[in-house]
């Protein structure tokens, strides 16, 4: 115990051994390139997008729909106000903050149902199906599938916030939070682009 | 260009960016139509390129974080060298280290290749070159007495010389290079850029193996005939 306790204390004042190149931390080059393959899956979808409604050049939302856009503007707030607790509760970990970790990934976490439970919820009071033409689909598409990100995002919260009442993060390791971190700021900012496409513009 | 996904606190800088800029045509889209909006990101757009692009500044990169040297009376080099490794004038300068001073060396030769084959992961050719000249200078070396230890690193010089001092606590860093205009590391920067990212001492060798090698044949050629 001892030992390894010297062992540790000797590798903590200085840089990690390197046995290969230190250009890219390779956990973090794993999240880099599933984020860049997630990000051309959005890709396709907003290529749907604008084919529907420039090539086509469908009305949208053609009369007489319309999109909630208010409360896709208060989703937006939700899940912005959720990148803002993720990156405090990574920031309390690295300052040994443990309690502050555990409260930020609670926030967020119950943020990210909230935005969930409200999608849902505009879903069943929009007036139109996924079957009432391409305009219908796209946005279902769309929104389905950042929703389905924001599922996978809220699967990883809940695993972090497991392993963060088991004290498995520290100042030093905390590289679970930081990939779930990346990964719900990437979700946040697809959101950002879906909104602003398909609500506003 | 920084990555934004090396870290959390990157992605969340860069959400709050995508956030700030998409704010001006949310409202715009709002309060007036599509149409002004998409004029909005449109402005935006080049106004973002012309930050990129023109009015950049090139920030010198942050020190890089070294082993502490140790203070046991010994001198510890960091040679970074590839088609070099066989001058003579490299040669020299370690051998014309002060004597009685003991003298760690740590040899790096980064496995050059070509940009194909660095992104076809085609390097087993360039690192066996890289071994081969390396293991020359290393047996050269030991030799003449030096404790010298050598391995193949990354092929920018740079990121090969910071893979090393992570391992090896150098108190001094000597690069060997082409002369200018034939140098394609000069050419890079790689001395410039060394001596900005360590905070260590850095020693340009230039060896000119054309001119040393044509030395050697006039050497060969003024011999007295037996």
């Amino acid at each position: 115990m001892e030992s390894a306790s010297i062992a540790h204390a000797a590798h903590a004042a200085h840089p990690p051994e390197a046995h290969q190149s230190s250009r890219v931390d390779s956990r973090l080059l794993g999240v880099l390139l599933f984020i860049i393959s997630e990000a051309m899956l959005f890709g396709s979808f907003f290529t749907a997008y604008f084919f529907v409604r420039v090539v086509q050049g469908v009305d949208w939302p053609p009369a007489p729909f319309e999109f909630p856009v208010l409360i896709a503007s208060m989703n937006t707030a939700i899940l912005l106000v959720s990148s803002g607790t993720v990156h405090w509760a990574l920031h309390s970990i690295k300052k040994g903050n443990r309690l502050g970790l555990q409260v930020g990934l609670v926030v967020t976490f119950l943020l990210g149902v909230m935005f969930l439970v409200t999608q849902v919820n505009e879903y069943f009071k929009a007036g139109f199906s996924i079957e009432d033409g391409a305009f219908a689909s796209v946005f279902y598409g769309l929104t389905g599938l950042h929703g389905a990100h924001v599922f996978v995002g809220l699967t990883l919260l809940a695993i972090m916030n497991i392993r963060t009442a088991r004290g498995h993060f520290s100042p030093e390791s905390h590289m679970g939070v930081e990939a779930a971190g990346i990964y719900w700021h990437f979700v946040d900012i697809m959101w950002i682009i879906v909104w602003s496409t398909v609500y506003l513009l | 260009m920084i990555n934004p996904l090396r870290s959390e606190e990157d992605a969340f800088r860069f959400t709050l960016i995508v956030a700030v800029l998409l704010a001006p045509i949310a409202l715009v889209a709002v309060i007036w139509s599509t149409g002004a909006a998409l004029a909005v990101a449109g402005g935006l757009v080049i106004g973002l390129l012309v930050g990129l692009f023109v009015l950049r500044r090139e920030q010198p990169p942050p020190k890089a974080d070294l082993r502490p040297r140790r203070r046991d009376g010994k001198h510890r080099i960091l040679v970074v060298a590839n088609e070099t490794l066989s001058g003579r004038a490299l040669h020299s300068e370690i051998s014309g280290r002060p004597p009685g001073t003991e003298t760690e060396l740590r040899i790096v030769c980064p496995a050059l290749n070509t940009k194909i084959k660095h992104w076809t992961n085609e390097e087993d050719q360039a690192r066996a070159d890289a071994q081969q000249r390396l293991e020359g200078l290393l047996a050269s070396l030991r030799r003449d007495g030096f404790d010298a230890r050598g391995e193949i690193g990354d092929d920018d010089p740079v990121q090969a010389m910071e893979d090393a001092l992570r391992l090896f606590p150098a108190d001094e860093v000597m690069i060997s290079t082409h002369p200018p205009g034939r140098s394609n590391w000069l050419e890079h920067d790689v001395v410039e850029r060394a001596r900005e990212r360590f905070d260590l001492p850095v020693t340009h060798v230039v060896v000119d193996l054309a001119r040393e090698r044509a030395a050697a044949r006039s050497n060969i050629g003024a011999r007295p005939a037996i």
